[in-house]
């Protein structure tokens, strides 16, 4: 192997009590892809701010082209030759696809724009130059920071999970996008979670778990689950089984709902149809900024409709439209809104009291006042029975991890004995065995006849788990498909929104 | 007719202490940070430019104290709300109310005496028009304001300093994370903002009205404010904002002086009347706020 271009030697990095990296060792060639893979937590993220000099490490050595390496900055990062494209984009909307690279990159308008129509087409990365950044798709977003990487002549680029936000059909063009600068003498740090992304285009991978690496191989030379045993330090759970259907009363109807939100950037809604019985479980794919947010609030009742069009939405049979949070709760609803630490649970109160914000008809709550004991035991309760790890209802909300409060949230929701449970991105951000176990308790739910309904950008997770799909894009949704009769290209034709023609 | 010709002849210069406040205040918003003690660093201004003309220092000096003593004292807003990420309401108001305060106390032995103001300069040819000329008759601030409104829309516009100032307010994390140091061009954006103020008190006390009285700021700072959202952070719609607001000041005087009758305090208070309706109509457009509004403003920031 030719000398690396960067090494990383025993860095370690703690925050409090935490230890994020240990003694983490790190080589990656020049021309190659290098793959680091971990789950959620892993300290995958914190290796790269390392890298990308966001933050300094607290032991160990760094060398750059064999030279010792301290970097200050993400500024002087970039002057040594390390790109980096953020998983949340470094973007600014209310500028144009220009101004957001001249913020970065030095030089005329003119030649700028010269660079980055060459680029494109060298890469496949097309992008319009004037074009404002909030009117891009995500992978237009995603085109436009590697441009702006690539501007600066990086000799190793960082991209953070990146096919996260993308459809598939996206993700082979970001591979074939990567594999052409790879070929043009860049390095690539390619950080993910997906087994069969990294054994489809890196050349080595280093495996991170629990801040320390557990392996360091070619990922082609490994199956799926040599790799997953490296990573989660076991065997990737299997989906839960599930028994055949049996779908009864409709519990939440779409009747060609349509919606124009205030915010200019919200994605307008139009014509939705969607039927949810008990007993199955619906899932809604597609990428998030499609309509999700505004279809999520529609149906939990963050956002009414008026009156006269209040039938659009129709929850155990009644018109539900017009009506709030608290009352679409009382017809039998529940909800698991996407984040976790501000919507589902406020972060720096008890687990008890968060229990209130939700469960407080099952009397949590008397005559005004909390009943402090019966809070108390039904937080107890949501933990011991699903497996919150803390070490009691008085641990505040915001330091449990994103696996844990999720499971907590689900599972407070869970006891109010819902009719129609919905969910919104239920394992984003959460560890496999937490996500694991949410979707055995979601499984175990229908199977009882309750209808759930899933927003989720893991396409994965919704095959394990639903009966049907629909594909969310454009704020249009597609025909119910069935999971069994549909494969993953089939939801993405849909998500690039050419499911219609095809 | 006279009285169109009264108002025409004076909005501009009843407009300009608004404007300079304003367009200081911009500034400091566009880069996410509301400075809420306008008032205060207003009359901190007026006062030093009135002490500093009253001792023969000149309007130059005078304009350049207030300027300077005002930016200081917006550095300790910049301290407590960017340094320590205080909260920049309370610290905004809690500034505003000490520069009033100190006002009073360095004003106090000036208390309604009177300063001789600035000459005017005439624009030759145009000042002879029948009724618009009087618009081209006015004193060198007010050209310098106008030269000044230009050049903050040419930097929003054209320059790497106004996307930089844009960028930071819209996304700081962003900003951080791709290398710029956010705090300090916040705080920068903030003493520009005080600079400003300094200029709209010394021009309101040596210029407009050449005398000093304890609170007579009067409540400008607060619609420099009010400009500023009603402007939807655009330059050009803050000056059209700022001549309104001084019209309909000059509207007031120019009612009485035609025998209208209506209680004084009424007309004196129009301008406030009119900022609280203005503000009203333009807040219920959220499309235009949303797309033109600074996204991290008054959220503090911690790289």
């Amino acid at each position: 192997m030719a000398a690396p271009l960067l090494s990383l030697r025993g860095i370690s990095k703690r925050y409090g009590e935490i230890r994020a990296n240990q003694a983490v060792d790190l080589d990656v060639a020049p021309r190659s892809i290098h793959a680091i893979l971990g789950e959620n937590g892993a300290g995958k993220s914190t290796l790269m701010k390392l890298i990308y000099g966001v933050e300094t490490p607290d032991g160990g050595e760094m060398l750059w082209e064999g030279e010792p390496l301290t970097l200050a900055s993400p500024a002087a990062a970039r002057r040594r030759g390390i790109g980096m494209v953020f998983q949340h984009f470094s973007l600014f909307e209310t500028l144009t696809v220009i101004e957001n690279i001249r913020l970065v990159v030095p030089g005329q308008t003119r030649a700028l724009i010269a660079r980055i129509l060459e680029l494109g087409a060298e890469f496949g990365l097309e992008v319009d130059p004037h074009a404002h950044v909030h009117e891009l798709s995500v992978g237009e977003r995603q085109r436009v920071e590697i441009i702006r990487c690539l501007m600066t002549d990086p000799k190793l680029l960082i991209l953070d999970e990146p096919t996260s936000v993308l459809p598939p059909q996206s993700v082979d063009r970001l591979f074939e996008t990567l594999r052409r600068l790879r070929d043009g003498g860049v390095s690539v740090l390619f950080i993910s979670h997906k087994l069969e992304e990294i054994r489809a285009i890196c050349d080595r991978a280093t495996i991170l778990r629990a801040g320390q690496v557990t392996g360091n191989v070619a990922p082609r030379e490994h199956d799926a689950h040599d790799l997953a045993r490296m990573m989660i330090g076991r065997d990737m759970p299997e989906p839960p089984p599930m028994k055949p259907a049996e779908p009864g009363e409709t519990m939440l109807e779409l009747i060609g709902l349509s919606y124009t939100p205030d915010d200019p950037f919200g994605m307008p809604l139009k014509d939705m149809a969607l039927t949810l019985r008990s007993g199955e479980i619906l899932g809604i794919a597609g990428i998030s900024g499609n309509g999700q947010a505004e279809l999520s609030e529609l149906i939990s009742g963050e956002i009414r409709l008026p009156f006269e069009t209040r039938e659009q939405v129709q929850m155990m049979g009644e018109p539900a439209g017009h009506l709030g949070p608290a009352e679409r709760r009382k017809l039998g609803f529940a909800f698991v809104p996407e984040d976790r630490l501000g919507r589902g649970a406020v972060p720096g109160m008890s687990l008890a009291r968060n229990s209130l914000l939700t469960a407080h008809p099952l009397g949590l709550a008397r005559r005004g006042l909390i009943a402090v004991k019966q809070a108390t035991e039904f937080t107890r309760r949501c933990i011991a029975d699903h497996d919150v790890r803390t070490s009691g209802p008085d641990v505040e909300a915001g330091g449990l991890s994103g696996g844990n409060l999720q499971k907590f949230i689900v599972g407070r929701e869970m006891m109010l004995a819902p009719k129609l449970f919905f969910l919104a991105q239920p394992t984003w951000g959460v560890d496999i065995g937490a996500a694991t176990a949410i979707r055995q308790k979601l499984v175990a739910l229908r199977n009882q006849g309750v209808a759930i309904l899933v927003i989720s950008e893991e396409i994965d997770e919704l095959f394990d788990i639903c009966d049907r799909i629909q594909v969310l894009s454009h704020g249009r949704l597609s025909p119910s498909l069935e999971t069994r009769q549909t494969r993953p290209e089939d939801i993405g034709r849909y998500m690039i929104g050419a499911g219609a023609a095809a | 007719m006279i009285a169109l010709e009264f108002i025409l002849s004076g909005m501009l210069a009843a407009a300009t202490p608004f404007l300079l406040a304003a367009l200081g205040e911009l500034v400091g918003e566009r880069a996410g940070v509301l400075n809420l003690g306008v008032e205060g660093l207003m009359a901190l201004g007026a006062a030093i430019a009135f002490i500093i003309v009253y001792h023969g220092g000149g309007h130059v000096f005078a304009f350049a104290g207030a300027g300077l003593a005002a930016a200081l004292l917006s550095l300790l807003f910049a301290f407590a709300a960017l340094g320590l990420q205080a909260n920049q309401v309370a610290a905004g108001l809690a500034i505003g109310i000490l520069g009033q305060g100190l006002s009073a106390l360095v004003g106090k032995t000036y208390e309604s005496l009177t300063v001789k103001g600035l000459p005017k300069l005439a624009v030759p040819g145009l000042s002879d028009l029948p009724v618009v000329g009087g618009l081209f008759v006015q004193d060198p601030v007010v050209w310098l304001s106008l030269a000044a409104t230009l050049a903050i829309w040419a930097t929003f516009a054209f320059t790497k300093t106004g996307l930089l100032l844009r960028a930071v307010g819209e996304n700081p994390k962003a900003a951080h994370s791709i290398g710029y140091p956010v705090i300090a061009i916040r705080v920068a954006a903030v003493a520009f903002g005080g600079l400003m103020a300094g200029f709209a008190g010394a021009y309101a006390a040596t210029v407009y009205t050449p005398l000093w009285a304890d609170g007579m700021i009067a409540g400008r700072g607060w619609i420099a404010l009010a400009l500023v959202v009603f402007g939807t952070w655009l330059t050009a719609r803050i000056f059209w904002g700022a001549c309104l607001f001084g019209a309909v000041s000059l509207a007031g005087l120019a009612a009485q002086a035609g025998g209208v009758e209506l209680p004084s305090q009424l007309l004196a208070s129009m301008p406030y009347l009119v900022t609280i309706v203005v503000l009203g109509i333009i807040s219920s457009n959220r499309r235009l706020l949303k797309l033109n509004g600074v996204a991290s403003l008054g959220e503090p920031f911690k790289p």
